[in-house]
């Protein structure tokens, strides 16, 4: 039996951003400013957090207003877990702080059952000064639990932290993963009914956020409900089953993962398939090397967001080279729907292992053959490695994406038994006969 | 867990703003919080100074010796016949708890406002921490009223059983005045400018530094509205009741209770009120 976790209905979230100048009293006069100033401020502080029902009914829209949640309404029942993704300001914050009761709604209501554990940063109650024992109970405590709660899970959370001997000593101290992980190591062992997670992972090394998913994913198969919002799109593939899709402050889909996912890498302006940093103080890289450009593209090497599962395609990464003598080598890495890595490929030109490459800007091809990657959307991790330095200069997941479709239905799937090929890759395979004929074969 | 659902709070949020009171359930649920949110303000307060604790006592007994030194000695202000170190000492004390915690605990929401955005708690939680944390230092600074007592040999008398009441009234004085500053002073930052002036008038309005004889009677009536008053001439009284101008004045006692209870009342709710929006506003 499955009951319901969360249930919201129709909420909404106004904020008033920047109050137009009331001037009632000719304000030429200095004097006369100053009187009347306080008045206004009163107003304007005032009107802060009141709407008026005509801007509640948002039917005409205004400038002062900011409509950060409109009529939001989902349900999450126990074991789900949801991830939530949209481009920044698409209300993906506001809505975990309504439903973590750190803002109200503006309109509309919410019922969450059981309890809420809302994970907006790491650390929050952290004090510097306090004993990462000390600091265990400051934060377990602000985050919901009973003293007797934390004394219970004490030991298993040192334990999951490693810090070990340094309980007692100030998390001052601590080097910043050490505290990182240590605040974490408290999250992981609460048990809410409700998990709220944002961000979480933008923190912390590769194996510190292969932790925190792993156990995101844990407390789900024990029946929580949990609600992820990040931008690591392959993260939240993985992790979640459902999806919902926030635009403008709109629940704009509410689907299976991957088909959100799909439609959000795959919305707004530039298309996802291609990715270019015009600023190269901006793009990933240090000033030894920047990444430029990463397309996907056709067996013509023009881009292109779909291709068809019987054609080449090429993934095209275009970086600035500017300082000699560095021995440079790209790679990358073709990430499932499912965040599962299918393979990496390096750069086959070995020489730029050994020889430093001029400044300069490369362009460079890496093919995937036809017949090769199985349907769906694919993602693309982009590395670039330092090998005199031996040191990655830039790890980008997620850089582009793009859909495999079988425009000539050329696998199994139309047929009557099953529906889709199976896997993560669908390669066309040679097949070979031997034929024996009906006398060889032993009877008894 | 092996909570069934019928078990579990369901809480429903909505957007409609209601008059309601302390929801002491939800406050029950975390005390233990509050317990270590007061261990960790005492803890940072004195984290890595040398003097810890004892700065509990040096600071207000560096006030008490400034204010008898001037008062006391150069200024002949009057202290009903007492000494005045002793006089002073006993008001001083817990005015002292009284204007600490009353600053911490208005501030406490702009304070804390990146915790505030991060994670729920009842909002309370934050004004209460200062007031419940000040009795530790207060219990500390009790040493040098005993001192003083013990030095100029005072007897004690059963004025002394007032002490308990007074101490509660001594705590809701900052509460009942910072449920209502903590929570204005997120929409109007002017609270926290007027904040100085305003525990001066306080200060100056109450027998503290000279004694509430000098106020004439008919005054009197305006003068224990303030409820600080009240909490002085009640400390004064219950320790030195042995001095026959050291009665107990029941009007300002009495005064100080209504006054102080009715901000309590008035200020919780308009904190409820007001905590729902304290993230947008602040």
């Amino acid at each position: 039996m499955t009951s319901r976790t969360l249930s919201v209905d129709n909420i909404s979230k106004l904020y008033r951003i920047g109050v137009p100048q009331v001037t009632s009293v000719n304000s030429s006069n200095p004097l006369v400013r100053v009187l009347t100033k306080p008045f206004a401020n009163f107003r304007k502080y005032r009107s802060l957090y009141n709407f008026s029902e005509a801007e509640l009914a948002g039917e005409t829209p205004r400038d002062d207003i900011l409509w950060a949640l409109r009529d939001v309404s989902f349900d999450m029942d126990e074991g789900d877990i949801v991830g939530v993704v949209g481009a920044n300001g698409a209300g993906k914050s506001t809505l975990l702080k309504v439903i973590s009761r750190i803002t109200p709604p503006t309109k509309g209501r919410l019922t969450v059952r059981g309890r809420v554990s809302c994970l907006l940063e790491v650390g929050t109650g952290f004090h510097g000064e306090l004993t990462g024992r000390e600091n265990i109970y400051m934060s377990g405590t602000i985050l919901g639990m009973r003293k007797i709660e934390v004394d219970a899970k004490f030991d298993d959370i040192v334990e999951f932290s490693g810090i070990g001997k340094f309980v007692d000593t100030p998390v001052k101290r601590y080097s910043s993963g050490m505290s990182v992980r240590l605040a974490f190591a408290v999250m992981a062992h609460l048990e809410p009914d409700l998990l709220i997670v944002d961000e979480v992972l933008a923190v912390g090394d590769v194996e510190f956020q292969r932790k925190c998913l792993n156990q995101m994913s844990e407390a789900g198969d024990r029946g929580r409900t949990v609600m992820f919002v990040s931008h690591n799109m392959s993260a939240v593939a993985r992790l979640c089953k459902r999806g919902l899709f926030m635009r403008g402050g709109e629940l704009a889909q509410d689907a299976p993962i991957a088909d959100v996912v799909y439609s959000y890498m795959t919305a707004g302006g530039q298309s996802s398939a291609e990715r270019v940093w015009e600023d190269i103080n901006e793009a990933p890289g240090d000033d030894s090397v920047r990444l430029h450009a990463v397309k996907v593209v056709g067996e013509n090497s023009m881009p292109t967001g779909t291709v068809d599962i019987g054609h080449a395609m090429g993934i095209q990464i275009t970086f600035d080279v500017l300082e000699p003598d560095h021995q440079l080598s790209p790679y990358i890495t073709m990430v499932s729907d499912a965040g599962i890595d299918l393979f990496s490929s390096a750069d086959s030109n070995r020489q730029f292992e050994s020889e430093p490459r001029e400044i300069g800007r490369y362009t460079t091809f890496c093919w995937v053959p036809a017949e090769f990657l199985a349907e769906g959307t694919h993602y693309v991790r982009v590395v670039m490695r330092a090998m005199n330095r031996q040191m990655l200069v830039f790890r980008e997941s997620d850089v582009v994406a793009f859909n495999v479709i079988d425009e000539r239905n050329s696998g199994f799937g139309t047929t009557w038994w099953e529906g889709k090929p199976k896997g993560l890759v669908r390669p066309n395979l040679d097949w070979t006969y031997e034929y024996t004929p009906p006398a060889m074969i032993i009877k008894g | 867990m092996s909570e069934t659902p019928h078990d579990q709070p369901v809480v429903v949020i909505e957007s409609k703003r209601s008059w309601a009171f302390v929801d002491f359930r939800e406050l029950n649920h975390y005390r233990d919080l509050i317990y270590f949110m007061v261990w960790r303000g005492i803890k940072v307060a004195y984290a890595q100074s040398v003097g810890g604790l004892a700065w509990a006592l040096v600071q207000p007994a560096i006030q008490i010796l400034v204010f008898t030194v001037i008062f006391g000695n150069l200024v002949d202000i009057g202290s009903d016949g007492l000494p005045y170190l002793l006089f002073s000492t006993v008001a001083i004390i817990p005015w002292s708890y009284m204007s600490g915690t009353m600053s911490a605990a208005s501030g406490s929401l702009i304070g804390n406002s990146a915790m505030l955005g991060k994670i729920y708690f009842p909002r309370i939680i934050y004004p209460l921490t200062p007031i419940i944390g000040g009795l530790v230092n207060f219990s500390i600074s009790l040493i040098l009223i005993v001192a003083v007592m013990v030095y100029y040999q005072v007897t004690p008398t059963k004025n002394m059983l007032l002490l308990p009441l007074l101490i509660v009234m001594m705590m809701m004085v900052p509460l009942a005045f910072s449920l209502w500053l903590s929570s204005l002073a997120i929409r109007y930052r002017d609270v926290g400018i007027v904040m100085g002036y305003f525990m001066r008038m306080l200060m100056y309005t109450a027998p503290i530094l000279y004694p509430s004889s000098s106020i004439s009677e008919e005054m009197r009536g305006w003068y224990v509205l303030n409820p600080i008053v009240g909490v002085i001439e009640g400390f004064r009284s219950a320790l030195l009741g042995a001095s026959p101008e050291m009665f107990i004045r029941w009007d300002s006692l009495i005064c100080s209770f209504v006054v102080s209870l009715l901000l309590c009342i008035t200020g919780a709710v308009y904190f409820r009120r007001m905590e729902r929006i304290v993230v947008d506003v602040i």
